[in-house]
């Protein structure tokens, strides 16, 4: 697996704490969906390190709407490649929640996906395969046109497509 | 005719070149088939049978003779030298080679072809009323709106990974020449009580193993809010639709499990929240995407020329095709001239290259270079000057697409079937043929009427089998063919499924069943202006099943 931050491989800064371990506050740590709704106010908000969650696609993203402001990053899944539930809920975390964090892409994700992951406002990646990672940039500039507004509406319909990542001629050329 | 611009060309431009490199990793074998098969589904591209089969959209079925010339190379030159047409406005290529895809695909951009969607789980190619813009019962063209929801559904970032296929169908007028009841979603063009028009919105409709009859969920939607009353339905389906089960994922079932009335209100729910947003269609860019349509210079006519009565009254065989084959024209002088594919014996809706490029300088003779393509397999150009119409008439018999039994008997619709199809059960085209070979005596087809027979072969109904006056759906019993009668259904604005008629029967007993259900409906009319369909609704299906029992 790679991680893509802002268009380009990274270090992962954030640890996933899995079920009932516990979530130390010093770390910048992805917790489950079900610790965070049963955590205590406290375990939440007196945080010395950034807090992200692990958010199932099955779950309305409403639910997320009274943590919003103590979370750093949303992590959604993709199970399976055709399984597109996550890119609804990341629009409308963008768009409806005006989430400002990072959003980023879990599970089956796929090169193929990327233009479709960073127009519904996904802008960090666990990507599965290394060749994938590395197509990153190229991928985002097989197309330079969008015909519908989706998470980046201001440029209405029929518009140029611009990634809105940093990228160098050389990584677009690779 | 809708005409591309720099920004449409280029972008399908693009889109054939990912493709092209899709296809070189799946060849390399960097792409699993597993990973491939959305991709290419995506394109168009199914692995049939025997070969890969590629489908290229016909957006709202309207086609410029540059455009049919170009595919019927396409057709010459990467498959057989035939195409097929469907019943979704589509042209399907049945022995194309996966490498030469890309080719194939650059070509077609050239002409503003593609096959973008035309396949996956996806909002499909948005089909219409083919008589478009001519017909003279249109409130409005459809195509405009089809066009607009072509392009807001292309490459749509949030639902091209959905539970299941989406099919869009649209008309613009009362009559629906476009079975928008066994669609997804159907548009019907309305007037208000004001000025105005809008959508009477039915969704859930959908045939395969489970049918449903679409349902009414917006009486009056206005044009401005078509797009965000679309996306509000389109999220809800892809966060709610089932994905455990792909025999339960078509929005016809969620609808069904939570029924009409609390699916239209989470979809209300939705859109209360984004109409008033980005995807509210201003009137600039409604009136860009209108005038991108550009029509004939209709030249000023007379209704039933001189030349058209003489020539009626002399000629019977040319009088038997206008009075099957013609329609009214919306514009005084001018007809809509349909073209069958379902010549007797012969496989339905299948047209050669040869076929494609004479029709192609035929329209350009007596068309204004346009062709259409029908939900029924069949072709029409829809500006033909009455007073052609005999010359025209002569032209399209030597073409072999001239056999007046455009909604007769012998227009049968049907799937590929077995002979291509990696899911049939059963043969499909055969059965057609020789069906229509029964009827091959236009007089013996006339007598009967309007009567549509539809052949699927297997329950997913490509056949639309369930909403054929006769529908035969075949089955597989103990790997023999097998075939399920239904009678009585329609896809029209009175849509309604068909009702089975008895237990299958085996391959060789169903053109003769057929032949027995015809003829017993000609014994039990009241007369010969009650149609096929309408015995059925008189009398039930009761009468008809001693047909089934008849040899045994």
């Amino acid at each position: 697996m790679r991680y893509i931050k802002n268009g380009a491989v990274a270090a992962d800064p954030f640890v996933y704490v899995e079920g009932d371990e516990t979530v130390p506050s010093d770390v910048s740590a992805i917790v489950s969906a079900d610790w965070l709704l049963s955590a205590a106010k406290q375990q939440i908000e007196g945080r010395s390190a950034p807090l992200g969650v692990n958010w199932p696609n099955d779950r309305p993203e409403s639910e997320l709407a009274p943590f919003l402001p103590y979370l750093s990053l949303i992590a959604l899944e993709f199970p399976v490649f055709r399984d597109g539930r996550a890119f609804t809920q990341a629009r409308l975390l963008r768009e409806r929640h005006g989430f400002k964090g990072e959003v980023r892409a879990t599970g089956d994700v796929l090169r193929d996906q990327f233009l479709f992951m960073v127009r519904t406002g996904f802008d960090a990646f666990e990507v599965k395969k290394a060749a994938d990672a590395d197509a990153f940039a190229k991928v985002l500039h097989e197309f330079t046109l969008r015909y519908q507004p989706a998470a980046d509406p201001q440029h209405g319909f029929r518009s140029g497509f611009t990634p809105p990542f940093p990228i160098s001629a050389q990584e677009r050329d690779a | 005719m809708y005409v591309y611009d720099e920004f449409d060309r280029t972008f399908i431009a693009e889109r054939a070149a990912q493709f092209r490199d899709q296809v070189a990793r799946r060849l390399s074998g960097e792409l699993t088939e597993d990973e491939f098969k959305p991709l290419r589904l995506m394109n168009g591209v199914y692995l049939q049978l025997h070969a890969y089969m590629l489908r290229i959209a016909v957006p709202y079925g309207t086609l410029s003779s540059k455009q049919l010339r170009k595919l019927a190379h396409v057709a010459r030159v990467y498959d057989r030298g035939y195409g097929h047409f469907t019943t979704r406005q589509n042209l399907q290529l049945n022995w194309i080679k996966l490498s030469d895809v890309p080719q194939a695909l650059e070509e077609l951009a050239e002409a503003g072809i593609h096959t973008i969607q035309t396949s996956g789980n996806c909002i499909r190619n948005t089909t219409t009323d083919q008589w478009g813009g001519v017909a003279p019962d249109e409130i409005e063209d459809p195509r405009f709106w089809a066009e607009i929801i072509r392009q807001w559904s292309t490459l749509h970032p949030e639902f091209s990974f959905l539970p299941r296929k989406f099919k869009i169908a649209i008309t613009g007028a009362p009559h629906d020449r476009a079975a928008l009841k066994i669609h997804d979603i159907g548009l019907r063009m309305i007037g208000n009580a004001g000025d105005e028009t809008g959508f009477e919105v039915s969704v859930g409709g959908g045939l395969g193993r489970t049918p449903f009859i679409a349902k009414v969920i917006r009486n009056y939607l206005p044009k401005q809010d078509l797009l965000s009353y679309l996306e509000a339905i389109l999220r809800t389906y892809n966060a709610h639709g089932r994905r455990d089960n792909i025999y339960k994922a078509r929005i016809k079932i969620l609808v069904h499990d939570l029924g009409v009335q609390r699916f239209a209100a989470e979809v209300d729910e939705e859109w209360s929240r984004i109409k008033e947003g980005y995807l509210k269609l201003d009137s600039a860019f409604v009136a860009d995407i209108r005038s991108r349509f550009i029509y004939p210079q209709y030249e000023d006519l007379d209704d039933d020329p001189g030349s058209l009565r003489r020539a009626l009254a002399t000629d019977a065989k040319f009088a038997l095709w206008y009075r099957n084959s013609v329609s009214r024209h919306k514009a005084p002088g001018y007809a809509i001239a349909t073209l069958s594919l379902k010549p007797p014996g012969k496989p339905p809706g299948d047209a050669t290259s040869g076929q494609m490029e004479a029709i192609a300088d035929l329209a350009d003779e007596h068309s204004h270079g346009e062709i259409r393509v029908g939900h029924e397999q069949n072709l029409a150009l829809p500006h033909v000057r009455q007073e052609d119409l005999p010359e025209l008439w002569r032209k399209l018999d030597a073409l072999g697409v001239a056999t007046p039994n455009v909604n007769l008997v012998t227009d049968i619709i049907s799937c590929p079937g077995l002979d291509y199809c990696s899911l049939a059960n059963a043969r499909s085209i055969p059965i057609a043929m020789e069906v229509s070979r029964r009827f091959e005596q236009i007089d013996k087809a006339r007598s009967v009427g309007r009567l549509h027979i539809n052949i699927s072969g297997c329950i997913n109904a490509c056949g639309h089998h369930h909403v054929g006056h006769i529908g035969l759906l075949g089955v597989e019993k103990n790997d023999k063919e097998f075939y399920q009668i239904t009678l009585g259904g329609k896809a029209d604005e009175d849509a309604r499924l068909g009702q089975l008629l008895g237990p299958a029967i085996p391959y060789e007993e169903v053109a003769d069943t057929v032949e027995r259900v015809v003829n017993r409906y000609l014994d039990l009319r009241l007369d010969e202006n009650e149609l096929f369909i309408d015995t059925v609704k008189r009398l039930g299906i009761a009468p008809f099943k001693e047909t089934l029992h008849a040899v045994h």
